[in-house]
């Protein structure tokens, strides 16, 4: 009961910062209103809105204006890819996007596929990296959307956004990124970047879960997804979730307050933790070396399997998350390690581990020796551990 | 997720190791699938007097391949062959259904073990049972 909990599972969501939930609770029961309606209960959330479309544009150097508050992550993911392939399809029906997205991409390019939409799925290196000359190579006379995640969730590689992007821009095709595990951990930039669709989602950054948004570039090509309503300026309908978009607004400030110190001391402890674990025999890390976000680390442990591994370290009070096809209903291994030339028998090995901000370098200490443990106790177990890693028997 | 009897059997397995001169030596599964199960038993006059285990998989694998090799210990062979999957399972308090191919696996190990042993001692080995396969195609597998 009184077991300390060390949450190494950032990727998969965050606790709401004690301050976001604060800024939050005045909109459940007393400033109730509906931003749409005339009296000034209603009329002053209309302004909390604006405050926090405000909050999450600066976060990526947008508009207030091209800042539109969806449920989260998925659905972002769904209005940009199934909004700006209908919004151009006369112009053609070919989709350019990577074999690492998030699902929430994949499986809306599998339904546009089956709506008569093409989509070349681009390979990534053995760091789950795409090269911004494989995207050039995929256009073709038909191509109206890119979409190439920011940072992969798995294996967390930053990939080449702002390559990618000019490339998209010298071709006038319209480029999306799913950014839900980047925005407010590293920093984006949607100008530079030449950046049209953005994809973010507030659990990811110490927001409230049920809130995410959509950044649409003006002039953008898209159509609305949502039908009903006024709101989000016609293209976006349903009554705001005020709470969670303040929410929203109040974590993304927060978390860009704090990005630079905040980076530089996960990655000295994410570099921490990663080198020990290294030094356990038999292990690979997964993704790329630097090109990472700060806070994640994925290392196969050859031998063993990943959700073993999972249940002994929550005995232990951790939490961490796995690419073994055991902890999934479709007993496949993880797309994204695949995708990668990891071979299945050694990617069911594989532990995510994603830092955060109440993370400290004792938590790295007591995780470190508690996998140490794990692999060796579950390696023992093993027929395929070579005998030279047994030393017990 | 799992019923305590498996998180018992998972985080304190019984008979898990190597029989030195074993009378058979049973493999099933296949490392891209994510589990192997390897069995190894001592025989005297067609009952197993030892059995033990290695195990490459998830909590349901090792927590079947334990429980299994308990349920064979001091039972004849033919005893130990009709011991089915279910039987595993239910022994456990039930596995999720996703991971009932876990128990097929501990019962396709113990009868290759125990054809093993028939085949190295000069005897016929025995016809499969109903399950013939695992490690493939689990997706379509109705146990």
């Amino acid at each position: 009961m009184d077991k300390k909990i060390i949450y190494m599972d950032h990727a998969a969501t965050t606790y709401t910062a004690k301050e976001v939930v604060e800024a939050m609770i005045p909109y459940f029961s007393d400033e109730f209103g509906n931003p749409s309606s005339v009296y000034s209960i209603g009329q002053s959330n209309k302004k909390v809105l604006d405050l926090a479309r405000k909050q999450a544009a600066s976060a990526i150097n947008a508009q207030p204006d091209e800042i539109f508050f969806t449920n989260g992550g998925t659905e972002s993911d769904n209005w940009a890819l199934k909004g700006a392939a209908f919004a151009n399809e006369r112009k053609g029906k070919h989709i350019i996007t990577t074999s690492i997205e998030h699902h929430a991409v994949l499986h809306s390019c599998e339904w546009l596929a089956s709506r008569g939409f093409e989509i070349t799925y681009l390979p990534v290196d053995k760091f789950g990296m795409v090269s911004p000359e494989s995207v050039e190579k995929a256009i073709r006379q038909d191509t109206i959307l890119i979409s190439v995640m920011y940072a992969n969730n798995e294996v967390g590689t930053i990939q080449p956004i702002a390559e990618i992007g000019k490339i998209a821009r010298k071709h006038g095709i319209c480029f999306h990124t799913d950014a839900v595990q980047a925005v407010g951990h590293v920093p984006i930039d949607v100008v530079s970047e030449n950046i049209d669709l953005l994809s973010l989602s507030g659990h990811k950054l110490y927001g409230p879960k049920g809130i995410g948004a959509l950044y649409i570039r003006k002039g953008t090509r898209i159509q609305s997804f949502m039908h009903g309503g006024a709101q989000e300026r016609k293209r976006r309908a349903g009554t705001e979730n005020v709470p969670g978009i303040v929410g929203l607004g109040a974590a993304i400030e927060r978390a860009v307050t704090h990005l630079p110190e905040e980076m530089d001391r996960l990655t000295d402890l994410r570099n921490e933790l990663t080198r020990e674990l290294l030094k356990i025999p038999a292990t690979h890390l997964n993704g790329h070396p630097t090109k990472r976000l700060p806070n994640n680390t994925n290392i196969i442990f050859e031998y063993i399997e990943g959700e073993s591994v999972l249940l002994l370290l929550n005995m232990k009070g951790i939490c961490a998350s796995t690419g073994s096809a055991c902890n999934s209903a479709s007993l496949e291994p993880s797309h994204v390690l695949t995708a990668m030339g990891i071979p299945h028998e050694i990617a069911h090995g594989s532990i995510r581990l994603t830092i955060g901000e109440r993370t400290t370098a004792e938590d790295v200490k007591i995780v470190t020796a508690a996998l140490k443990e794990t692999v060796e106790k579950l390696r023992a177990m093993s027929p395929l551990t070579p005998k030279e890693l047994k030393n017990v028997q | 997720m799992y019923s305590e009897k498996v998180m018992d059997h998972f985080t304190n397995p019984r008979n898990v190791g190597v029989i030195e001169n074993p009378s058979g030596v049973g493999e099933e599964g296949n490392p891209s699938c994510g589990d192997i199960m390897k069995m190894y038993l001592k025989v005297e006059n067609d009952i197993i007097i030892d059995a033990k285990f290695q195990t490459f998989g998830c909590g349901a694998a090792i927590a079947s391949s334990s429980m299994a090799t308990e349920m064979i210990k001091g039972k004849t062979l033919e005893e130990a062959w009709t011991l089915s999957n279910k039987a595993v399972a239910e022994a456990l308090d039930g596995l999720p259904p996703n991971k009932m191919h876990c128990s097929v696996l501990a019962e396709e190990t113990i009868h290759k073990a125990i054809n093993d042993f028939l085949v190295k001692s000069g005897r016929e080995p025995w016809g499969d049972g109903e399950c013939s396969s695992c490690g493939h195609d689990c997706d379509t597998c109705e146990l």
